[in-house]
């Protein structure tokens, strides 16, 4: 091999491949095709969002977070308390929940990123229960049990209105979500991202070579629970609605299946692994309202058990690499 | 001059025991040294103590002039002591370019462009006569070549101190003389410190050798003082009893 072909073929390797252009083609496909049923629609998106956000934390930063509903929940009440009292206009909103969530993630992360696993599982319980808690009691501001109610949005850039069958929010949902994959898929080609990899695969070998790990891991945090406030806030926004549940324990192993599902640390995982788990749950709901935990509660038993790797592992190794 | 690498008065406890007792350690710049003592002598904590992997109980550590002792193992790395380790510790899933790489990305900065980091990182691995095997992950390499890729790691680093812990160590006989090439080479202004059980290593490449016995410095020297001292065989020959 000569020096330039190898070179070449280094700099080759994050260059966009058309299989990146599935969930793309299907987002804006689904728009036709289940035009009845964009507000779910809208839902499996942001929880594509939401599992994103998450393999930033613990796929590539390797954070284990039972925790990840904290900044969820900090993004969706930071942009409904924001269209509140504030401005209904919703990308600033947006930028709200993200600089909120970014902020708790930094500072929660100056805490949690001192420690390792089972100590930093269980911080990050401790600091979305906490912030739970914090939200019930603040009712005055967050509506407590009953939720955040009248929220109001205006139309996107004055032009595009919310109407009531979700087709401004499902494509207005499908942009940001557009806007922070391609802020991912950049950020995870870079150099900074590349260490990312590194202290993935060795953290000793990075501290000899002179990498600031801590600082780096901190940044990554933050850009997560950044992400994780986005799509907290397109939830308040989209909805006009925001819950005590978007801070609860279940939306944080919620979003933890999703990923581990779809496969970690390769961002498709998330598109792959958010969206069958929403739909799976919506048709199980139907079909057995009853039981439906189960059958999800099952899959999962069966998918860590037999596809490692989520199903990404599985088409990996169908391959065969 | 200043030193490139200096201890003055280094110890280590754990509990009672003294794995590290008052070193005075220099290395020169340019040095080709060699540390070299029985299993269990304090050398594994002598190194840890210099990257600062472990903290020192006493004394200080000197880099280039500066005080590093409580300076992190990245700082130290930042300021020019790059190192190898006895057993490989590299990045098993990733090409031998892609391993070079994150060390040159962390010399340059991460604002360097991607083209500029990934030439500058064949260039060290074409040094290191690996160019045929850039685009291998490491995991598939023999043991030798992924000897070869600790080194390339570390130049990629540019160190003003190198340390090279045991750098043959697992290497079949056949493979050795492939590092021995690499290290001889080595640029002439780095300090070169080599931690080796190896004694043909240690004599054809050291110009000056500490022995270390039990967490202290028995003697140092010329490879050919070191050779004829009688302490240094006793020591080796076993005649008194170490461990």
């Amino acid at each position: 091999m000569t020096d330039a072909i190898a070179i070449a073929t280094a700099l080759r390797q994050h260059r966009p491949r058309w299989i990146e252009a599935i969930p793309w083609i299907l987002g804006i496909g689904g728009y036709f095709v289940f035009s009845d049923q964009l507000a779910f629609g809208s839902q499996i998106l942001i929880a594509i969002l939401f599992a994103l956000s998450l393999d930033l934390v613990l796929g590539f930063a390797g954070i284990v977070t039972l925790g990840h509903a904290a900044f969820y929940g900090t993004g969706a009440y930071a942009a409904g308390i924001y269209a509140i009292h504030v401005s209904h206009e919703p990308l600033s909103g947006l930028l709200v929940a993200a600089v909120a969530a970014a902020a708790v993630g930094a500072i929660s992360g100056l805490v949690i990123l001192r420690t390792h696993g089972l100590t930093q599982l269980m911080l990050t319980l401790a600091i979305a229960t906490l912030l739970a808690e914090a939200a019930n009691k603040a009712s005055f501001l967050t509506g407590g049990n009953d939720g955040l109610q009248g929220i109001e949005i205006d139309p996107i850039a004055g032009l595009f209105h919310f109407d009531m069958f979700g087709r401004t929010g499902y494509l207005y949902c499908l942009i940001v979500l557009f806007i922070a994959w391609l802020f991912t898929r950049v950020l995870l080609a870079s150099p900074f991202g590349q260490s990312l990899v590194g202290i993935r695969e060795n953290v000793t070998r990075m501290h000899a070579i002179g990498a600031p790990v801590g600082a780096r891991l901190l940044i990554t945090y933050a850009i997560g629970a950044a992400i994780a406030g986005v799509a907290g806030g397109l939830l308040a926004q989209t909805t006009q609605f925001v819950g005590q549940s978007v801070l609860s324990f279940e939306r944080s192993g919620e979003v933890v299946i999703m990923l581990v599902f779809g496969g970690i640390g390769r961002i498709y995982g998330a598109f792959i692994g958010a969206a069958i788990y929403m739909i799976a749950q919506d048709q199980l709901a139907k079909s057995d309202p009853e039981f439906w935990n189960f059958w999800i509660g099952l899959i999962l038993v069966l998918s860590v058990l037999f596809a490692r790797g989520g199903i990404l592992g599985i088409i990996d190794r169908l391959r065969g690499r | 001059m200043t030193l490139a690498l200096e201890t003055i008065g280094l110890s280590k406890q754990f509990g009672a025991l003294g794995v590290a007792n008052d070193i005075h350690f220099r290395l020169e710049p340019g040095a080709r040294h060699a540390l070299i003592g029985p299993n269990g002598a304090g050398k594994t904590t002598f190194v840890n103590l210099l990257t600062g992997r472990l903290a020192p109980s006493a004394g200080r550590i000197l880099l280039n002039g500066e005080d590093v002792t409580r300076a992190s193992q990245a700082a130290r790395a930042r300021r020019g002591l790059a190192r190898t380790f006895q057993i490989n510790n590299l990045f098993p899933a990733l090409s031998v370019l892609e391993n070079v790489r994150l060390a040159v990305a962390e010399h340059r900065g991460l604002t360097t462009a991607r083209r500029a980091l990934i030439e500058e990182a064949y260039a060290t691995v074409t040094r290191l006569g690996l160019s045929d095997d850039a685009l291998t992950p490491v995991r598939a390499l023999p043991y030798g070549k992924q000897r070869l890729v600790e080194i390339a790691i570390a130049l990629a680093c540019e160190p003003t101190v190198l340390l090279l812990d045991e750098p043959a160590a697992g290497v079949p006989g056949g493979e050795s003389g492939l590092i021995l090439d690499v290290i001889e080479r080595l640029p002439a202004e780095m300090a070169v410190l080599m931690i080796e059980h190896d004694m043909e290593l240690v004599f054809r490449f050291a110009r000056h050798i500490t022995v270390l016995v039990r967490g202290s410095i028995l003697v140092e020297g010329t490879p050919e003082a070191i050779a004829a001292d009688p302490r240094v065989r006793e020591v080796y020959l076993g005649t008194r009893t170490h461990g």
